[in-house]
């Protein structure tokens, strides 16, 4: 439905998107997460046409939104960050000025109106102006100025920013319903409601993909990334003797030496195994008291952190490992 | 273009623009109508529209300043971006707006040389030709007036730099009185265009040898022109400036000729910032 490849846009020097490829199939709800400042914004504006890109290709159901413009946008609607209302209007007049443009069909129109209007609940507002109606309702009006004209693909930028918890639930459930019948993007810099509306999330960082799947595979995922931290009246050599003989260790990171508690031990289990019990065996029968241990399980949240924090210092990363490869060399 | 079209109307009447610039012309057609025709018995209807033509000044601005300016205050402009529709209908549309905003106060007083000539002969080819031209002659300050709103942020910016520019016009040929007929002078001040227009061009399309060409080209071509005809030169830039005056192609209607060169003019004036426009708008699409 949506094809973007290699899609970059530079601003002077500064690339808000870098090199950006994904591809979204027709039906469910995708997301896309990221801080601020991450390019969600810019990839919407340019996916919809409101922007040109500096490279790369944008496909709207097989048409190049550079090159045929009108038959690509006919299959989207979109709300963007602000909801591009003119305050001057009824929601009424509003979304009959939209229909208009859109070349809705006159015979339609009653149809698409009042659809529109009942699936975004603004029926009550339909004659107050615009500019006198609460941030709610507005956003309403947004929404439901992407739904008509029936595009295929709805595209909302940030859609409860600025909504209160009450409003928020609202929005949220009339995403859900429009899930069922069109193919809904949506961005957000909060976690919990794209992993509470979204059946696949991409996660943007500094203009790139860095990570892109359903949300209950991206938990599955870095979930089994268990560490264990113990602490362990013992010696390091002796501790890390008994760690040995135990099979299902992958890694094992060892803390600063405390001689009055004992040894501090981060314990990464291989396939997500439960060591617990054997670790308590093997310290026991080693006659090594373990005096804590935790277990640490990676949220969805730790994920994004760790996707979007590391971003900056990976190509400072990229360059030490480089240099590493350029040392190894004789 | 349509939906854009009714909107703009609407939204002119709807609040208080669209009265106002109305009013605003009808109170001075209406006053200089009383002191030339009624007070002072001209049978001229023409005359009060040589006299009326400096409302433009102020009711051009009016009219201008909010059509694109607010639109991008507002951020509705992603709105007509994002619609299926090509950014030179929103222009045209926006334009034709301002044309029936335009035309409604001049259909109010086209009634006057009918009441006029109740009382006598008023000559009527004169009055309505000259009323064609009055209407040109605005159509063409807004479409400048629509070109700048397109290139501002805000109404206020818009509407005190398309003063001055309708001042600039308004003075134009007068202006031109005062400027040197020595040839030499001629050449500079050509030479000193030529060269703002490059940098208008590298401001644009940041292209340094694009624009040192044109630059070059430009101006040696003016220099040659003077060394092999200095004469040809003398009072250039006066005569330039005298037949760039949108209002002196005005007053030749006032005078009882019906110029069809003023026409295309106007036609072409417009045509030309309507395609900046657009211009201005794809620009905002891909460098912002």
């Amino acid at each position: 439905m949506i094809e973007v490849k290699h899609l970059t846009k530079r601003y002077g020097s500064h690339i808000a998107v870098s090199d950006l490829s994904f591809s979204i199939e027709k039906g469910g709800i995708y997301g896309f997460l990221g801080p601020n400042g991450a390019g969600k914004s810019t990839t919407m504006n340019i996916v919809t046409g409101c922007l040109g890109a500096t490279q790369g290709d944008v496909l709207l159901g097989g048409h190049n939104i550079f090159e045929e413009p009108r038959a690509a946008k006919r299959l989207i609607g979109y709300l963007p960050e602000l909801p591009p209302l003119y305050t001057d209007m009824t929601p009424q007049e509003y979304l009959r000025f939209v229909m208009r443009a859109k070349g809705v069909p006159r015979s339609a129109w009653t149809r698409e109106l009042s659809s529109a209007m009942d699936r975004t609940r603004i029926g009550d507002v339909k004659d107050r102006l615009i500019g006198n109606l609460s941030k709610g309702y507005r956003q309403r009006v947004g929404i439901a100025q992407a739904l008509l004209g029936n595009p295929q693909v709805i595209i909302l930028d940030e859609p409860t920013v600025g909504l209160d918890p009450a409003q928020i639930i609202e929005i949220r459930e009339l995403i859900r319903e429009l899930g069922a019948e069109h193919t809904v993007l949506l961005s957000s810099h909060i976690l919990t409601e794209v992993q509470a509306v979204c059946d696949h999330i991409m996660i943007l960082s500094h203009g790139r993909l860095v990570a892109s799947d359903t949300a209950d595979n991206l938990t599955r995922l870095f979930a089994g990334r268990t560490t264990l931290r113990l602490l362990v009246k013992a010696q390091q050599e002796d501790v890390r003797r008994v760690l040995e003989t135990l099979d299902g260790v992958e890694a094992a990171g060892f803390g600063p030496d405390d001689p009055q508690e004992g040894t501090h031990v981060d314990i990464t289990p291989r396939d997500d195994q439960d060591l617990r019990e054997a670790l308590f065996v093997r310290f026991a029968k080693a006659n090594m008291p373990i005096l804590e241990m935790v277990r640490e399980r990676a949220s969805l949240e730790d994920v994004f952190l760790e996707l979007t924090q590391d971003a900056p210092s990976s190509e400072a990363q990229a360059g030490k490992n480089a240099e590493e490869k350029e040392e190894a060399q004789p | 273009m349509t939906a854009v079209f009714l909107r703009e109307v609407g939204a002119y009447f709807k609040g208080v623009l669209g009265y106002l610039f109305a009013a605003f012309l009808l109170i001075f057609a209406g006053i200089y109508t009383m002191a030339y025709n009624l007070s002072g018995a001209y049978a001229n209807f023409e005359y009060v529209l040589d006299a009326v033509s400096f409302i433009y000044l102020i009711a051009v601005p009016i009219l201008s300043m909010r059509t694109l300016a607010e639109e991008k205050r507002q951020r509705t402009d992603q709105l007509l971006y994002a619609l299926p529709v090509p950014l030179y209908s929103v222009v045209i549309g926006k334009y034709l707006a301002m044309l029936v905003v335009l035309a409604v106060p001049m259909l109010v007083m086209s009634l006057y040389p009918l009441i006029l000539s109740q009382f006598g002969a008023v000559p009527m080819a004169l009055a309505y030709g000259s009323l064609l031209g009055f209407f040109l002659l605005g159509a063409c300050l807004l479409s400048i007036g629509l070109f700048i709103s397109s290139i501002t942020e805000s109404q206020v910016a818009a509407a005190v730099i398309t003063l001055v520019v309708m001042l600039l016009l308004y003075f134009m040929s007068a202006l031109a009185g005062f400027v040197s007929t020595d040839a030499f002078a001629s050449l500079i001040a050509l030479a000193i265009f030529a060269l703002l227009f490059a940098l208008v061009l590298y401001a644009l399309a940041k292209n340094p040898i694009v624009s040192a060409a044109t630059a070059l080209v430009l101006v040696g071509g003016l220099y040659v022109g003077y060394l092999s005809d200095s004469a040809a030169f003398a009072g250039l830039f006066g005569d330039i400036m005298t037949k760039l005056s949108v209002f002196d192609r005005f007053y030749t209607f006032v005078n009882g000729v019906f110029d069809w060169t003023a026409v295309v003019y106007d036609v072409s004036i417009a045509a030309v910032f309507l395609f900046l426009t657009v211009q201005a708008m794809e620009k905002r699409r891909w460098s912002e």
